[in-house]
């Protein structure tokens, strides 16, 4: 319920005195100037390298402008035989949509249920959806996934890298707490006596009014199964890579090729530079309110 | 917390209808029982079953595999606590929970403090507020694999641009990579600089559930602004002081891909495994050496690590916040 409303306080017609502590300081200008150069200097210097040639990269002192060659540094990285970065970033394109989608769907379905419905063991089965968010699953679970997927011939498939991320407790723990806050019980009720079925109230009443929950909930998990690394490492051969794992094929056979790799993995954070430039304000929005509620 | 309230309430009305309604046919009452009864279970249905085949299948095979001995042809021999009791004299194994606890140290102890002061400035009258919280948290956009590799170049020994800066001071060039501590301070700045715009976002929003009459209380007795920080802010802070803690606790002792991309993707953690943690070390004996056993024994070991380094992590922050 907590609403984030720090602009109010700005337009407070209560007595400037009192407002006066929450004035900006130079320091407080200082603090921050210099977080946001220390934020963005390495994906800036990402640039820089990318787009000038080996020569300059170890060039000492080193370059502080970007160059002109990030055409061809890029050219470079689609044409590389080992690295199969292409591939990569449509598997990659591919197992983010998916799991995004199916994860948003499974917790809208839960979060509905534990936050809006009475049944028996409720209350037991989301402690131990909580319970098992603090479990390191990818570490503990990994030796039985990778063989039971040797044993299914699933591995280099891109099913075995989908499957596994489609659990998602903070999923289910995010919509429980976003039904209860968005929907009032008195709807679902006033619906049920109205004969509408449950999957009626889930389609006309939930589904509405819990959108910007689930949009919080779907960047999120775009973000972290596009990024993640250990399990498509294992589970999928180098010609059949997510991005992450071309971008260490790059890495591990080119190392010294600053510009190549440099090129890969600037290419690689573009879609979410993109979608954290559109969704800037629904992702900081959702952060803050998660945090205040868990 | 208002789950209550309402659950009793609903309960009360909805069940009478199917009762006292003895006219509909004996069809539709079971359509409205399954609506009713099931429609919940099969509403949680998806989740739990991939958690019983992803959750709970995996956690118990781990369990199960720790107490065999498998060997490079595959074949496979009881040992029961075996395994464990190896890999408790392990050499390897110390090494790499030495490694993870100590980076885990470096890492999170600056970060937490850092996490405050930011978001204590972000908590001020700023302008553009959005695009500044949008700049202190562009680093978790970035994949860890990306950070990784742009650090390593900014970490190179030879024309990395931190020991170009360094040799503007005189200092001789580090091999970052080579040396343990090094390797540690590396690795950990790669952590904090993802993470601590982040963790200062989410202390930012327990700092606004803060009453505001507490600060200006305190003005009025004459407390500095620094004191009132000590005082009021960190120990009202508490709660979102264990999410924290606990995520990085969490975090930081499942370490992975920044030592991995660090040395060009091996697992291996530097040529004497100077930063190899226990994650890699999992994934070294699982997918490098084979043996299964060994590998989810130290599964478990790594559980039981969080477990531990969680409740100590818990039980400190909750004296910090105790002072008042």
């Amino acid at each position: 319920m907590t609403t984030l409303t720090v602009g109010d306080r700005r337009r407070a017609p209560t007595g400037r005195k009192r407002s006066d502590m929450w004035s900006a300081t130079p320091w407080t200008k200082i603090v921050l100037v210099v977080t946001i150069v220390i934020s963005a200097f390495p994906i800036y210097w990402m640039i820089v390298i990318a787009s000038r040639t080996n020569k300059e990269a170890t060039d000492i002192p080193p370059p502080f402008l970007p160059g002109g060659n990030l055409g061809e540094n890029i050219r470079r990285v689609l044409a590389n035989e080992d690295a199969h970065y292409l591939t990569g970033l449509t598997n990659s394109l591919i197992i983010a949509a998916t799991v995004t989608v199916s994860v948003v769907l499974i917790s809208t379905f839960a979060g509905f249920a534990f936050a809006r419905l009475r049944f028996r063991g409720g209350k037991l089965l989301l402690l131990l959806v909580l319970i098992t968010m603090m479990v390191p699953l990818q570490q503990m679970g990994i030796v039985p996934l990778y063989r039971v997927m040797v044993n299914l011939e699933w591995i280099g498939t891109l099913k075995a890298v989908i499957l596994p991320y489609l659990l998602n407790g903070f999923g289910v723990f995010l919509m429980t707490q976003y039904t209860e806050q968005a929907v009032p019980g008195e709807l679902v009720e006033a619906a049920r006596v109205d004969g509408a079925s449950t999957l009626r109230i889930w389609w006309n009443v939930i589904l509405p009014a819990v959108r910007p929950g689930m949009a919080v909930l779907g960047i999120n998990t775009f973000m972290l199964t596009w990024n993640d690394f250990m399990w498509p490492l294992i589970a999928l051969t180098p010609d059949n890579p997510t991005v992450q794992v071309a971008i260490n094929s790059l890495n591990a056979k080119f190392g010294t090729d600053y510009v190549l790799v440099f090129s890969g993995t600037a290419m690689s954070i573009l879609p979410l530079i993109l979608v954290f430039v559109l969704f800037g304000r629904q992702i900081i929005g959702g952060l803050m309110e998660g945090a205040v509620k868990a | 917390m208002s789950v209550n309230v309402d659950a009793g309430r609903a309960s009360q009305a909805p069940i009478p209808p199917p009762r006292s309604s003895p006219r509909r046919s004996s069809g539709l009452g079971f359509l409205s029982w399954l609506d009713l009864k099931a429609a919940p279970y099969l509403l949680i249905s998806p989740y739990f079953l991939l958690f019983l085949v992803f959750g709970i299948f995996p956690l118990g095979f781990t369990l199960w595999y720790s107490l065999f001995k498998y060997d490079l042809t595959g074949t496979e021999e009881w040992t029961g606590l075996g395994n464990y009791t190896a890999l408790l004299s392990d050499g390897a194994f110390w090494n790499a929970v030495v490694n993870t606890v100590g980076m885990f140290l470096i890492a999170t102890v600056p970060q937490i403090l850092l996490a405050l002061l930011l978001a204590n400035a972000l908590n001020k009258r700023i302008r553009g507020r959005l695009l500044v919280r949008m700049g202190v948290l562009l680093p978790l956009v970035t994949s860890v694999v990306a950070v990784a590799v742009v650090f390593t170049q900014l970490y190179g020994r030879d024309w990395g641009l931190i020991n170009w800066i360094l040799g503007l001071f005189g200092a001789d060039p580090i091999d970052w990579k080579a040396q343990r501590i090094p390797s540690w301070i590396a690795i950990s700045t790669m952590i904090d600089w993802r993470w601590t715009g982040y963790n200062s976002i989410i202390f930012l929003a327990g700092m606004q559930t803060i009453p505001k009459d507490l600060y200006e209380a305190a003005s009025i007795d004459g407390a500095s602004r620094r004191r009132q920080f000590w005082q009021i802010t960190v120990p009202m802070l508490r709660p979102t002081m264990i999410f924290v803690v606990l995520n990085s606790t969490i975090g930081g002792l499942t370490l992975f891909s920044e030592p991995t991309t660090f040395f060009g993707g091996n697992v291996h953690g530097g040529t004497n495994s100077q930063f190899q943690t226990v994650s890699m070390f999992i994934v070294e004996q699982g997918f490098r050496e084979f043996d299964y056993g060994y590998a989810s024994g130290a599964a478990w070991l790594l559980f039981l690590m969080i477990l531990i380094g969680s409740l100590v992590n818990f039980l400190l922050v909750r004296r910090i916040g105790g002072n008042k």
